[in-house]
C-alpha cells in the first residue's frame, strides 16, 4: 500500500466518526464505558469457551447497522492486526494436546479449542474498539477519558497527537512524493534516503512544536488545557448502559446458547 | 488613548547564532492605526513581530506596548493586549476542534463558560465561520483555516492585532474576503506582508524595513508609489500600480 492510500484511508475512519446517527450522538463517556464493559466481559470467559462467545457478535452487528459503518473497512483493519493474535495463540495446539472431543471422527485437542477461542475474543474486542473510534470523534473520546479521571497530561498528549497526526502525515506525504518524483522508478529509494527523510521530518516537527508553543503562549497558555464542557449524559445514555450491563451479565452467567439448543432439540 | 500604542525605541536583536536581525529599529504606532510592514526576505519582519508579544526580548533598546515596557515580567499582560495571527494556520490552530480553539484564549483569560461561549460565537460570526465550530481543523480549507485563526485572536478582544503574512496561500476570493474583513476592524492593526496590494488596500501607513532597521515610514500611498525607494529595498511597485498590457 502506498503512503497516499494509507493517508486517505486513515482520514476515512476519522470522517466516519463525524456522522450523525443514534450511536454517534451518544455521550462519548457512554461509549467508552460500554466498550470497556464489553471487552472485560468477553475476556473474562474461561479458556476453552467458544459457544458462549458467539452471542456477543450481536453487539458489533448492532453498532455496524445503527452507526451506518461500512463493514469491510473495519474487517480489513481487524484482519490487518490479526497476525498478532495468531502469533499469541499459535503455540496452543502444539502445547495442549489433550483431546477434548472429536468432530466427525477427527479428534480436536484442547489447544485448537483455546486457539479458536483466542481468535474469537480478538475479533470481538478489536472490532469493538474500532467501532468506538468509528462512531466517536477522537476529541470526544479524549474528553470522555478526561472526565473519567485520566490525567490531564495524557489527554493533552492524545489531543495533540490527533491534531498533528494529519499535518505530519501530509508533510511526510509531500516529502515522499518529492522523493519519488526524482527517483525514476526506484533507483534511489534505498534506506539511506529514507533515513535522511525521517531526520528532516523530525527536525521540521521540532520547529513546528516551537511555533505551536509560541502560538499557545501568545494566547495566554499557563500550563493547563482548558475546555468548555459541552457533553451531557441523557436518559438514552443511562438506559443504554443499564441495558448493556444486564445483557452482558446474562450472556456471561447463563448458558444462553446451550439453553436455546436444548429447547430447539426438545421442540423437534 | 495612550494604552494602545506600540513603541520601539532603538531596538536591537541578535539571534543566538550571531545573526543581527534588528539593528536599531525605532517607530511609534498609535491607537487605531493600520500599519503595513514590508521588506525583503530576511529583512527582519518576523523578528520585529515576535518582539511585539514578547516571544523574543530585545537585546538592547525598549519595546513599549500601551503603558507597559516589555520585560519578562510584563509579558503575560502584554500578550493580553496583543493578538498575534501566525503565518501558518496549522501552527495557530492546535486544538482538536474549531470551537475549542477559539475558546482557548478566553478560557485562559479566566472567563466563565457563558462568557466564553458568547465570545466564541461572536468571534466566529465576525469571520463568517460559525457553521464550522464543531469541525476539526484538518477538515477545513486554507481560507477557512485563516479565518478561524483570526477568530481565535479576536475572541480575546485584543487592543492590537498583529498579523504575519495574512494573505499567503489564499485564493483570490478568500484574500478579498479577508481584506474586507480587516478593513472593518477598529483595532490597531500591524500587518507584515509581501503582498503589497494587500497592504495598499488595508493599511493607511507603511514601514519599510531593511537590514533590521526602519528605512522609510509614511502614508502607504506615498511609500508604495515610490518606485525607487521600493526597488532599493528589493521590493517593487504593487502589481495594481504596474502598467502591464496583455499583448
Amino acid at each position: 500500500m502506498t503512503f497516499d492510500e494509507e493517508y486517505f484511508n486513515m482520514g476515512y475512519l476519522d470522517t466516519l466518526s463525524y456522522k450523525n446517527t443514534f450511536i454517534h450522538r451518544l455521550d462519548p463517556r457512554t461509549k467508552v464505558i460500554a466498550t470497556f464493559m464489553f471487552i472485560v466481559t468477553v475476556v473474562s470467559f474461561p479458556k476453552y469457551e467458544i459457544t458462549g462467545l458467539f452471542p456477543f457478535f450481536l453487539f458489533p452487528v448492532l453498532v455496524f447497522s445503527l452507526g451506518d459503518i461500512p463493514v469491510w473497512l473495519v474487517l480489513k483493519k481487524v484482519l490487518f492486526v490479526s497476525s498478532f493474535a495468531v502469533l499469541i495463540g499459535i503455540f496452543n495446539p502444539l502445547i495442549d494436546n489433550r483431546v477434548m472431543f472429536s468432530l466427525g471422527g477427527i479428534p480436536v485437542s484442547g489447544g485448537w479449542v483455546s486457539f479458536f477461542s483466542i481468535m474469537l475474543r480478538f475479533f470481538l474486542t478489536i472490532s469493538a474498539v474500532l467501532l468506538l473510534i468509528a462512531t466517536t470523534s477522537f476529541p470526544g473520546i479524549c474528553h470522555a477519558l478526561r472526565r473519567l479521571g485520566m490525567p490531564e497530561l495524557f489527554v493533552s498528549q492524545l489531543l495533540f497527537l490527533y491534531r498533528y497526526l494529519f499535518v505530519l502525515m501530509e508533510e511526510a506525504m509531500r516529502m515522499v512524493r518529492a522523493r519519488d518524483m526524482r527517483s525514476f522508478g526506484g533507483k534511489s529509494r534505498g534506506i539511506k534516503v529514507f533515513i535522511s527523510l525521517i531526520g528532516t521530518l523530525f527536525l521540521r516537527t521540532m520547529e513546528r512544536a516551537e511555533r505551536i508553543y509560541h502560538a499557545m503562549l501568545s494566547r495566554g497558555f499557563t500550563g493547563t488545557m482548558l475546555f468548555v464542557k459541552t457533553y451531557h449524559l441523557r436518559v438514552a445514555d443511562f438506559t443504554l448502559l443499564t441495558a448493556l450491563g444486564v445483557a452482558l451479565y446474562i450472556l456471561r452467567t447463563y448458558d444462553v446458547v446451550g439453553t436455546i439448543g436444548r429447547q430447539t432439540e426438545r421442540m423437534f | 488613548m495612550s494604552h494602545h500604542i506600540v513603541e520601539f525605541k532603538n531596538v536591537f536583536f541578535r539571534y543566538p547564532d550571531g545573526t543581527e536581525a534588528l539593528t536599531g529599529a525605532s517607530f511609534r504606532i498609535t491607537h487605531g492605526e493600520s500599519v503595513g510592514i514590508i521588506g525583503a526576505n530576511g529583512a527582519g519582519k518576523s523578528t520585529l513581530l515576535m518582539q511585539m508579544n514578547g516571544y523574543l526580548l530585545p537585546s538592547a533598546g525598549t519595546v513599549t506596548i500601551g503603558d507597559l515596557q516589555l520585560t519578562k515580567k510584563t509579558r503575560p499582560e502584554i500578550r493580553k493586549k496583543v493578538g498575534m495571527v501566525f503565518q501558518n494556520p496549522d501552527d495557530q490552530l492546535f486544538m482538536p476542534t474549531v470551537y475549542d480553539d477559539v475558546a482557548f484564549g478566553p478560557l485562559n483569560l479566566g472567563m466563565n463558560n457563558e462568557k466564553v461561549q458568547e465570545r466564541v460565537e461572536t468571534a466566529l460570526q465576525t469571520v463568517g465561520c460559525l457553521d464550522l465550530r464543531e469541525k476539526p481543523p484538518h477538515h477545513l480549507s486554507g481560507g477557512q483555516k485563516r479565518a478561524v485563526s483570526i477568530a481565535t485572536v479576536i475572541a480575546m478582544d485584543p487592543d492590537i492585532l498583529v498579523m504575519d503574512e495574512p494573505s499567503s496561500n489564499l485564493d483570490p476570493k478568500s484574500r478579498r474576503y479577508l481584506m474586507n474583513l480587516l478593513k472593518e476592524f477598529e483595532h490597531t492593526k500591524i500587518v507584515a506582508a509581501h503582498d503589497l496590494d494587500f497592504i495598499l488596500d488595508v493599511c493607511r501607513r507603511c514601514l519599510v524595513i531593511n537590514n533590521g532597521r526602519i528605512v522609510a515610514d509614511g502614508p502607504a500611498e506615498s511609500i508604495l508609489t515610490d518606485k525607487s525607494l521600493l526597488e532599493e529595498n528589493n521590493l517593487e511597485l504593487p502589481l495594481s500600480l504596474q502598467n502591464r498590457s496583455i499583448v
